[in-house]
């Protein structure tokens, strides 16, 4: 039992209700987000603490013991991602004060922007698989607003289709926990993984892991990714960064969690659908962003790759496939916040995001060409940046469990992602400068911090990957061996 | 009662299906409706329609009904109720910036 197992959920969910009550004062919710998000890194980073020095944390909800109640539970995994989701978040709400715009500002857009982060949290905290439909639920719902939120024809008409494809999606959700509960009769993931392994995962157990599958991959962007390119171009930079960096990463979390908790026993199917999954998802993202000239479009489909690369790991299902995707999860949250906030000002500063209609940014932006290039390094995983260790590892995994063509197509993927983000480096600030500085539609002041930030974040992440090292073993070993989970969960009331 | 149960599940998911690929965005949002309508029955019937007491300690009943799958109708109905509210909005909205509730019509071009 540890209380501050919810604080993550807790912080944002109030900071952003008292919010809602003081409309017109703007300030006041800024001073609230970075208060939110600092305070859920502070939580964050002292359960990092405890589960290091403890082992993984629970909260019972309303003192109702598992499997009967609704269980909180922080692991390594959980703890990691929670952290990460807090920096990223506040770069992203610091990038927004400056680029969001009053009109938005007084709709609403931070009381939403802390409920998304609510349904984040609340889904890599929860315990409970119903309990995560509901922080799903949360999440989903104040993404519908964030994504409408200025009414523009394109973000409607986008929104609709997104709208349309996650309620069906819930659904399905919907279906495959009815489907679960008829064969286990629980909910409880610690008590399901326990039910699962007695009775073994026949034929039953795998389709109904199949529909989950469908389902998180739906969320996810992993090969059911239609609807993200579309959607996740329509918002303004700062919703669509942490869309980006956020969004897409709940649902990896939540297939992750499955297969290595529940539904473990028959790798050889679920996770080569996975392997298989990943491989197309790679290898029709890199197409994607090779293909297209415009700048939101080349960023939305390197979302869809590095969904693909992490999945990769999980298809190995290797100790050191699992540490590659931990770091390439981290790093990719950072990454993809971080170059899509990058690309959202050289959008705003040209004024188009046609590759065709700009060049020679360099010169009147030298600083801003060369955080990108550092970001572009990064996201294609050149050595010493972050990106780097988590594409060996991966390689390393999908090489020992035999998946040779997993690994190759993740290494040829990336390197059509570095062409594809060097083609919008060299467009845009390479050759002759045709925009004079007076003839700028937007500018670099005021959001320089959160990128200088992120930049050394991705620095950070690559150098200091050893010092990271010792967290994302036990996050490992809490994955390959869900004894430890179920132990902590249902600890004296483990069969 | 099951199998009955199972058949209306299935009735409810076609005519949703039907109406979700039609072209306007009211059909569409009412097909939603009805498979929220079928998934919750789904629900239902998994949990097992069987006659038995409620889940009360005293009531002298010897079998009790599970009362987890209803608890969990209860929670999806609220928010399929948030959802198609907020989708309602969303497409009168459309509508009216847009100018057409035909989906067909809403691919857009490219100089937007």
């Amino acid at each position: 039992m540890n209380n501050i197992v919810i604080l993550p959920i807790i912080i944002p969910m109030i900071l952003g209700l008292i919010m809602v009550i003081f409309r017109r004062r703007i300030m006041l919710h800024r001073v609230l987000s970075i208060l939110s998000m600092t305070g859920t890194g502070g939580a964050a980073a002292y359960l990092i603490y405890q589960v290091k020095h403890e082992g993984i944390q629970t909260l019972q909800l309303g003192g109702w013991e598992a499997p009967f109640g609704v269980s909180m539970v922080v692991d390594m995994l959980s703890a990691l991602l929670l952290i990460t989701t807090s920096i990223v978040a506040l770069f992203c709400v610091i990038y927004a004060f400056k680029s969001i715009g009053r009109e938005r500002e007084e709709h609403y857009f931070y009381p939403l922007f802390l409920f998304l982060i609510t349904g984040v949290n609340g889904s890599f905290i929860t315990g409970d698989v119903f309990n995560l439909f509901v922080c799903f639920e949360v999440m989903l719902i104040s993404s519908y607003a964030l994504i409408t939120l200025g009414g523009k024809s394109i973000q409607l008409r986008e929104s609709i289709k997104y709208v349309l494809v996650n309620i069906i999606a819930s659904f399905l959700f919907l279906i495959a926990i009815a489907y679960l509960y008829a064969v286990t009769g629980t909910l409880n993931m610690a008590h399901l993984s326990e039910r699962v392994a007695e009775v073994g995962q026949g034929g039953l157990m795998t389709a109904v892991a199949i529909i989950f599958l469908f389902v998180f991959s739906l969320k996810a962007g992993l090969f059911l990714f239609f609807w993200l390119p579309g959607s996740y171009s329509a918002p303004p930079t700062a919703v669509a960064a942490v869309f980006a960096a956020l969004l897409t990463k709940v649902g990896i979390y939540a297939i992750y969690r499955f297969f290595t908790l529940v539904f473990y026993h028959e790798p050889q199917v679920t996770h080569l659908i996975i392997g298989i999954m990943a491989a197309v998802t790679m290898v029709l993202g890199a197409m994607g962003a090779i293909a297209y000239k415009d700048i939101k479009k080349i960023l939305t489909y390197n979302v869809v790759v590095g969904v693909g690369f992490i999945l990769a790991g999980l298809a190995s299902f290797t100790d050191a496939g699992m540490t590659g995707s931990i770091y390439y999860l981290m790093h990719d949250m950072v990454i993809k916040a971080l170059i899509f906030i990058i690309g959202g000002v050289i959008i705003a500063i040209a004024g188009t995001s046609n590759l065709d209609d700009m060049s020679g940014l360099i010169q009147t932006h030298p600083y801003l060409g060369w955080m990108f290039f550092i970001t572009a390094l990064s996201i294609s995983g050149i050595p010493p940046l972050s990106g780097f260790i988590g594409k060996v590892y991966i390689t390393e995994g999908t090489f020992t469990s035999g998946y040779y063509w997993l690994g190759a197509i993740g290494l040829i993927t990336s390197l059509m992602v570095l062409f594809s983000v060097m083609k919008i480096f060299m467009n845009s600030f390479w050759g002759e400068t045709i925009l004079s500085e007076e003839m700028e539609k937007g500018t670099t002041r005021g959001v320089m911090f959160p990128i200088v930030a992120l930049v050394m974040l991705t620095i950070g992440l690559g150098l200091g990957a050893e010092l990271l090292h010792d967290y994302v073993e036990i996050a490992v070993e809490g994955l390959m061996n869900p004894s430890l989970y179920i132990e902590a969960v249902l600890g004296g009331n483990a069969q | 009662m099951e199998s009955l149960m199972s058949i209306l599940i299935g009735v409810f998911f076609a005519i949703g299906t039907y109406l979700i690929l039609t072209k306007s965005l009211l059909r569409i949002i009412l097909g939603t409706s009805i498979i929220s309508h079928g998934v919750h029955l789904l629900i239902i019937t998994m949990g097992g329609v069987k006659a038995g007491g409620p889940p009360l300690l005293g009531l002298g009943s010897t079998s009790f009904t599970d009362a987890l799958p209803q608890a969990l109708i209860l929670t999806a109905i609220v928010i399929n109720f948030a959802t198609t509210a907020i989708f309602l909005v969303l497409s009168y909205r459309s509508y009216k910036v847009l100018g057409t509730d035909d989906t067909a019509q809403m691919r857009g071009n490219e100089d937007e």
